[in-house]
């Protein structure tokens, strides 16, 4: 039957009556077969949301259903791509457009004609079940791609190939199940984005996304298959965070996603990152990051894809026993996209004109991150890391809210840190971290005994301060007694020597654990130290004038992060300092 | 001979604010050019925004008033809103909808494209980094622009805004480059005549006029006109750009009432509104437009972008300039408080920013010290506020030594950095050696944010 276009709004087409397409089912709208999904069905009319520009469609143009969801090819060449937020590879369009993005241009996902090097892992007669590792090859100089067994397939291995060269469609395993149906297995599989792949279990988080920025290490710590918040308005540098946390985090792999964001911004990420050696491996690391490019002049309906089609591409990572760090840039663009659909299908919209729908949809993303143990048994994390852009720079607007209910961690962006270009601007008192005692374990036996402790102390004299400077901002620091300057000094080395940091300089971009650890260990030395002088009646005023503070404002340039034994160094300075007075 | 046979729409079915609604339409597209002629004689555009069935509801540019259910006849063009393209657009005058209106003729276009334009692929693009010296300290130094940039000026009513572009295109040199093809497109939004015709004047002055492409679309002319006009620009601009390899800087002004007329336009249609009316697609709406800057592999041209806008009340909060600091590359902000306090121009240094800068300056763009000392002066001036703030509640006298030498800074900051003439040209090096000597007036321990060795070389107090 011919499913024609009746109604056309925007990115929004509808079809009359029964049309025999299912929800959620992809379509190719139009002469051009423009891609599209089914996003409602009634007994008069059939919506669909189209992902490519509808400009010069005709109604009577037809409609053509796929009979599947929309799907994400998932085998090796995801590595080192980019990619819009239906999957399709930026480079192929532009080598079939050019500069300029036309439309229905069909391409497939992932290169067919490349050859991998292909080692198989299994045996005629070998009983495989759902995520089963039938073969590897190198998809990029560091990482092995592992292709499993898709999840809901189980069987005996009837045929198997030879090691070699093979295509991602060439057919590598047959299976028979106990049906006795066959299957062909080839190096890629389809999986509808969104819907969650399964998994065995899902486990407790207990190892921190190491991130080498200072304030999130310490003190508000992402779980491995955590999920974190960056809140902020323009110019806060969220995206800037981004960047830092996909360069230097310790996760095998980086999905990093540009949802409805600048073009110019994922230039540079594609430059930065292929120009950036990883230290760990050597290689750029463009070798373990995919990217999802749909800026915001990209088709809307594609950029409210674009998450998901981000997410299936982690997942699959993540049963293949990685861990997967999501940079998802900005998910209040993809809100804003619902909103979008949802007011071209006048639904009845909830606050700020967001369709009701909003914190189900959030949710449901954000539950998608986890350590799991996967069906074939591999132990694997997807952590998503999620940009929050809030309107007007309001942290009440409905984006913000419903995101602070579903993560576990919250780094709020502030404006006036930015404005003094403190960066990362992350606001210590309103940020948070839930993850804290999962964690203290994994701390106290992979760093020190001693790591939460100095945490802890840290965090009471930003607190202290905190308080002193509602006085201060009254009546000027001046009138203080000595020992309440000396918290107010303190504070300033602890925000500027420690939780700024700056992402241009060689050692700051990155530091190791052990090197925070013992940076805080120096200022609460420096800290005790002054508060005993201080009790002997020596004035503050002399032992500011000593230039110590200002000496451990600048110690994060002149420690190596190599250098473990900096630390007795400064005591020793810091000590023979203090004996002149 | 081609027989085609055109067909017209005898009335309408439905008028309402700006649109209306015709019925039994055969083969039409979405988004397709209409004209509607009236019984009087008088000629409409249009474009069809919403399709159901034989239903078409037309946005009409040129308003609807006049129109009745029966007094029209339309009819379909076959193609969406185009713009006729040439190089013989430099120098001349065109409306809102891209018509030519200085009465020198029609253009005989090259080609016609549709004025929606389409996206750049991401891989296609070249991240900017070649500074432009606009010869103006505030934002050479600490809001850099770069070619390739969209970099907004926020500004309120009443504050010289319209100076401070003029002066950009006055002095505006790209550093690396001779200024051989260099042009300018300036679309008019609902703007004052006066304020039309001062650019018309300063780009006469400057010498430039010949290479402006000015789109007009005054608070006189029809609104949803003013939908068009930002599109028929930057296409305009595209095609000078990477069709024929200029380098174009594209003023658009007034960007908040282009999105009051998407405003009203939305509500006519009966679309849920979002924030204060605005519709729900502005963000992408607006970055349709401000999207359409940069650089791309094939071309050596470029389009850079300045878009101006009004905060309503001052309110940098207000859903446009908000949505378009979250699209653009950074923002000029300018404050009242600097403008009613004589400085021009009057660039509040913490709000602005220029995020393309970090790769555009330093060594082998600017000067090495480049990104030390803007950092620096950020700071120092954020520290400059607190300060102010403190006086303010205990007086200047009782503050710390530290804190005077702050207001001091400050001081010097506002009437000697920012503070410059509309004719004044700052090279580069001028402005960073005059953030050292104002930096110099501080305290050597101040200065937590540059290296011992940078500060061995310039920063010195005794030059005062």
């Amino acid at each position: 039957m011919d499913n024609l276009i009746f109604g056309i709004n925007g990115p929004v087409i509808t079809l009359l009556g029964d049309t025999g397409l299912s929800l959620m089912e992809m379509v190719y709208v139009g002469k051009d077969k423009l891609v599209g999904e089914v996003i409602g069905i009634n007994e008069r009319e059939t919506t669909v949301q189209v992902y490519e520009n509808t400009t010069g469609l005709h109604p009577g143009e037809e409609v053509i259903g796929t009979g599947n969801p929309l799907c994400a090819t998932l085998g090796p060449g995801i590595l080192s791509n980019i990619f819009d937020g239906i999957e399709r590879p930026l480079k192929d369009i532009e080598a079939i457009s050019g500069d300029f993005i036309s439309r229905g241009v069909t391409v497939p996902s992932l290169d067919e004609h490349r050859e991998w090097n292909v080692t198989l892992t299994v045996n005629v007669g070998d009983k495989l079940s759902s995520g089963v590792i039938y073969a590897t090859c190198p998809e990029t100089p560091v990482i092995t791609h592992k292709c499993i067994v898709p999840p809901a397939l189980s069987g005996i291995v009837e045929q198997v190939k030879p090691n070699g060269k093979y295509r991602i469609n060439d057919t590598v395993v047959t299976l028979r199940d106990d049906k006795g149906r066959l299957h062909e297995l080839s190096l890629c599989h389809k999986w509808p984005i969104r819907t969650p792949r399964p998994t065995a279990k899902r486990l407790y988080a207990k190892a921190p996304l190491v991130t080498g920025q200072r304030i999130i290490d310490t003190l508000f710590p992402v779980a491995k298959g955590g999920t974190a918040a960056i809140p902020g308005g323009f110019g806060t540098g969220k995206t800037m965070t981004q960047h830092q946390l996909a360069k230097w985090c310790d996760a095998d792999i980086i999905i990093y996603i540009g949802c409805g964001e600048r073009g110019n911004e994922m230039s540079q990420v594609l430059e930065e990152f292929s120009n950036l050696i990883d230290p760990k491996s050597g290689r750029p690391m463009t070798d373990r990051t995919s990217l999802i490019a749909n800026t915001s002049n990209m088709p809307v309906a594609a950029r409210e894809a674009s998450i998901y089609t981000g997410i299936t591409l982690a997942e699959y990572y993540r049963d293949m026993g990685y861990h997967v760090a999501i940079m998802a840039d900005s998910t209040s663009r993809w809100a804003e996209a619902l909103r979008e659909i949802s007011g071209r299908l006048e639904e009845m919209p909830a606050e700020e004109g967001f369709p009701a729908y909003l914190p189900s949809r959030l949710s449901e993303f954000y539950e998608r991150a986890g350590l799991v143990e996967s069906l074939g048994g591999n132990q694997g994390s997807v952590t998503i890391i999620g940009a929050v852009s809030p309107q007007g720079s309001d942290f009440s607007e409905p984006v913000t809210q419903n995101t602070k209910r579903f993560t576990r961690c919250f780094w709020a962006l502030d404006k006036s840190l930015a404005y003094a270009r403190h960066y990362p601007a992350i606001n210590w008192t309103s940020s948070y971290s839930e993850y804290l005692s999962d964690l203290s374990q994994w701390y106290k036996s992979n760093v020190s005994e001693d790591f939460l402790d100095c945490r802890a102390r840290i965090t009471q004299v930003l607190q202290e301060e905190n308080k002193l400077m509602e006085i201060v901002k009254l009546i000027g620091a001046d009138i203080l007694p000595d020992d309440q300057k000396l918290v107010i000094e303190t504070a300033r080395v602890i925000r500027v020597g420690f939780l700024q940091q700056n992402a241009y300089h060689k050692e700051d971009t990155y530091v190791p654990l052990s090197k925070q650890l013992m940076m805080m260990r120096i200022i609460l030395y420096l800290h005790r130290s002054v508060q005993a002088v201080l009790a002997t009646g020596i004035p503050i005023s002399r032992i500011i004038s000593l230039g110590l503070f200002d000496k451990l404002i600048r110690m994060k340039y002149e420690i190596p992060n190599d250098k473990p034994k900096a630390q007795d160094d400064y005591f020793t300075q810091i000590d023979n300092a203090l004996k002149t007075l | 001979m081609i027989l085609s046979m055109i067909i017209e729409y005898m009335g309408v079915k439905e008028i309402n604010g700006s649109i209306i609604v015709l019925d039994g339409v055969k083969d039409l597209s979405f988004e397709e050019t209409v004209v509607i002629h009236l019984d009087n004689g008088q000629e409409r555009s249009g474009r069809v925004v919403q399709i159901e069935g034989e239903r078409a509801v037309i946005q009409v540019f040129e308003g609807v008033k006049g129109i009745s259910l029966t007094n029209t006849r339309t009819r379909l063009l076959g193609h969406p809103v185009e713009m006729p393209l040439s190089t013989e657009l430099l120098g001349r005058i065109l409306d809102g909808a891209g018509r030519p209106n200085d009465g020198l003729g029609d253009i005989f276009p090259e080609k016609r494209r549709d004025i929606n334009g389409t996206p750049i692929n991401p891989v296609s693009r070249v991240y900017p980094r070649n500074f432009i010296s606009t010869g103006i300290s505030s934002i050479d130094c600490l809001m850099t622009l770069i070619r390739g940039q969209k970099l907004p000026i926020f500004s309120g009513s009443g504050m010289r805004h319209n100076e401070l572009a003029a002066q950009i295109v006055r002095q505006a040199r790209i550093a690396d480059d001779s200024d051989t093809d260099f042009a300018i497109v300036f679309a008019a939004m609902g703007v004052k005549n006066d304020v039309a015709d001062y650019f018309r004047r300063s780009f006469e002055d400057s010498g430039v006029l010949n290479r402006v492409v000015m789109f007009l679309n005054l608070s006189n002319d029809p609104i949803i006109e003013r939908i068009l006009t930002p599109r028929c620009a930057l296409t305009a601009a595209e095609y000078l750009a990477f069709d024929r390899g200029m380098q174009i800087l594209v003023i658009m002004t007034d960007m908040t009432s282009y999105a009051e007329a998407l405003r009203e336009f939305s509500a006519s249609k009966g679309e849920i509104p979002g924030r204060k009316g605005y519709p729900g697609y502005l963000y992408s709406d607006l970055a349709s437009i401000y999207e359409r800057a940069g650089m791309i592999k094939s071309s050596r041209g470029s389009v850079t972008q300045i878009p101006i806008l009004t905060m309503p009340n001052d309110d940098i909060t207000h859903p446009v300039p908000d949505l378009t600091g979250y699209i653009t590359e950074g923002q000029i902000v300018l404050d009242r408080t600097l403008d009613s306090g004589g400085i021009y121009p009057p660039v509040s240094p913490l709000p602005s920013l220029s995020r393309l800068m970090k790769d555009g300056i330093g060594d082998g763009f600017t000067r090495a010290d480049h990104s030390a000392v803007a950092n620096q002066l950020f700071a120092c001036y954020a520290r400059v506020q607190e300060a102010r703030s403190l006086a303010s509640v205990i007086g200047e006298e009782e503050l710390s030594p530290n804190d005077k030498k702050l207001i001091e800074f400050g001081r010097l900051f506002d009437n000697k950095f920012i503070n410059q003439g509309y004719l004044e040209n700052r090279t580069i090096d001028q402005t960073l050696d005059l953030g050292w000597e104002l930096l110099s007036v501080l305290p050597r321990e101040e200065l937590d944010r540059i290296d011992d060795k940078m500060l061995e070389g310039h920063y010195n107090p005794d030059n005062q």
